[in-house]
């Protein structure tokens, strides 16, 4: 389905409230939308969709079990039920409802986890979650998105309808800055987008980090001349697999980023399909390093965790000082 | 009011069967949950064979009557029950538990058809019937969901998250059940960690409460009925039962919550449900 975005200022409304909007524009259409949250219908801002159709919404309080817990139901029962919450909470406290009632009896379930990462930087680890994606991408029949900012947010939610089966919608807590000024620049779950493309190196970004590699590129270019190709990989699970072999056939050279554990996210995804390819390529993993994280400003722990574009253009310049061991067979084999 | 004579001798000749091919599903498992698997058997029995209304030739018939098995290891007796039913050929029994067949211990319900939620894993299914009954009243259909649960399951905080919603939501249309069976892997669940007053958490939880005898179809029949006329709000059945009942060496024993029969043993087990229906 199509909607218009144009309504939407994203300079003053944060993803959640782009996603907020976009579900309840969606559910006047969509009669078998059902929404649910465990008390965070404001933070979270699916409160906008309960607002607008408050027979469809519902909010079951601090308890998170349940609340997917009886997301599977309302699925069983038919419905399409979006579901959101802290990503800490998805993911975690309720980790077996979504793999055992959602994933495992392959319903139709739409999740939509906010304060994911270090976004929200100064409540600390307990509301921090750097490890959704590993545990997300480890269920089976699960697809797991990451979106850039407030448009790709919408452009998920909106496909992520039509899509089918249990959908991990990813996204920080709402402040970040925007990579895209318009929602139409093609779209599709599963499929990464080049944002820029160059021959010297590949940065392979999701979430916040996406708008880091862009402008990491920049320099780079700028600075140093060096043609830095940006893919967002906004799906994680299932992998654009082709975007990642291309990487490595055209720069040989790849700097993952991602505001997560460096452990089972975007990094080791792209890790797996390098290292199956066969094919010689550096590699750097960007993202916290197996470590929980710290408390203080979001965009300070991004930058601390060395996840900015600063920290993106350090490791962009390293690796091209790096030697990478040529294949004599390469050109044949592609 | 009194099930008819001839509606009590139908569902104990039921009964009977169900417990007979819960103990040969067991055998030709290499094994399975014999002490709650022969507890829930009226429970089960009532509900598919009097209450449930349910077309085994269209298994997703959207107005159909849900169930919930939330003590899923009672799969072993459920899956019987389904097969003569219709929803399946009985002999499809005989490959219980091996390599990639379609039954396992704890039924899936993409591989199993009338299951309506795979279960398993404790404390799940309540707030999965949770999400159905608000699913039929959104729907405006009348359709019943019914959960059966295990009474250990009930240490399980989500199940009284799910309490809580159920009351909340004022789902008359949902009944759920305790199989009061006492026992869980480890011994007894009141010395494990004790759930009395059990009846009373469930009545400040919310709910129309009733306890029977879960082995006396004339109580578990008039709990049901008077859970048909609450309409404000859910009605849990707590139904005392023995685990293992019907298999003299079964009965209350805790290692038979899971275990595996002999060809003695399971001779023994059929005689013992045998002479417990008078047909020995």
């Amino acid at each position: 389905m199509s909607l218009t975005y144009h309504v939407y200022d994203t300079d003053e409304m944060t993803p959640a409230e782009i996603y907020g909007q976009v579900l309840t524009k969606m559910g006047e259409e969509r009669k078998e939308i059902v929404a649910l949250t465990a008390d965070l219908a404001k933070s979270t801002k699916i409160g906008k969709f309960g607002d607008k159709f408050p027979e469809r919404f519902f909010n079951v309080g601090i308890a998170e079990q349940n609340l997917f817990g009886i997301g599977s139901g309302l699925a069983l029962a038919g419905f399409t039920p979006f579901i959101s919450t802290f990503a800490v909470f998805a993911s975690l406290r309720a980790a077996e409802q979504v793999r055992t009632d959602i994933c495992y009896q392959n319903v139709n379930c739409k999740i939509i986890a906010t304060h994911s990462g270090t976004s929200f930087g100064q409540a600390g680890t307990t509301h921090h979650c750097t490890e959704d994606l590993a545990i997300m991408r480890s269920f089976a029949n699960m697809t797991v998105i990451a979106p850039a900012d407030g448009y790709e947010t919408a452009n998920a939610v909106v496909e992520c309808i039509d899509y089918p089966g249990p959908v991990y919608i990813r996204i920080g807590r709402g402040f970040e800055r925007t990579v895209y000024d318009n929602p139409e620049y093609g779209y599709e779950i599963g499929k990464a987008i080049t944002m820029r493309d160059g021959g010297d190196i590949t940065i392979i970004a999701c979430g916040p980090c996406v708008l880091h590699a862009v402008e990491a590129a920049q320099t780079l270019k700028d600075n140093q001349g060096i043609e830095a190709r940006v893919i967002n990989m906004h799906t994680i699970k299932p992998l654009d697999k082709e975007a990642v072999l291309k990487a490595v056939n055209d720069t040989r050279r790849i700097v993952t980023a991602e505001n997560h554990n460096i452990l089972g996210g975007l990094g080791s995804a792209v890790a797996e399909v390098i290292t199956e390819g066969g094919k010689s390529c550096r590699l750097k993993r960007l993202g916290l390093p197996d470590t929980f994280s710290s408390v203080g400003h979001p965009d300070d722990l991004l930058s601390y965790y060395k996840t900015d574009a600063d920290s993106i253009v350090e490791a962009v310049s390293e690796m091209l000082g790096q030697e990478v061991e040529e294949d004599e067979d390469w050109e044949d084999e592609v | 009011m009194a099930l008819s004579e001839e509606i009590l001798s139908a569902l104990n000749e039921k009964a009977w069967k169900n417990r007979r091919m819960a103990i040969k599903t067991m055998v030709w498992a290499g094994g399975g949950h014999a002490g709650g698997a022969l507890s829930q058997v009226e429970i089960l029995v009532l509900l598919y064979y009097h209450y449930m209304n349910v077309d085994p030739q269209n298994p997703d018939w959207e107005d159909r009557d849900r169930l919930v098995l939330s003590k899923g290891h009672g799969g072993v007796g459920y899956a019987p029950i389904l097969a003569d039913k219709g929803y399946f050929d009985e002999e499809q029994l005989k490959i219980f538990n091996h390599t990639h067949s379609p039954f396992g211990m704890h039924l899936d319900r993409l591989k199993v058809p009338g299951v309506d939620a795979s279960t398993g894993s404790l404390g799940h299914g309540l707030s999965i019937a949770v999400g159905l009954a608000l699913g039929a009243r959104l729907k405006k259909k009348d359709w019943r969901t019914y959960c059966i649960m295990g009474d250990g399951e009930c240490n399980e905080g989500s199940i009284w998250e799910a309490a809580m919603a159920a009351s909340h939501y004022k789902l008359s249309n949902l009944t759920a059940f305790v199989d009061r069976n006492r026992m869980c892997i480890d011994g007894e669940v009141e010395k494990i960690m004790a759930l009395e007053p059990f009846i009373d958490k469930w009545k400040s939880f919310g709910w129309n409460t009733l306890e029977v005898d879960g082995h006396d179809f004339n109580q578990l029949d008039d709990a049901i009925q008077n859970a048909f006329q609450n309409t404000d709000k859910p009605t849990v059945i707590i139904a005392n039962t023995i685990k293992g009942k019907g298999v003299d060496y079964m009965e209350n024993v805790a290692p038979w919550h899971y275990g595996g029969l002999d060809a003695e043993n399971e001779e023994k087990a059929l005689n013992s449900i045998d002479r417990a229906y008078g047909k020995a």
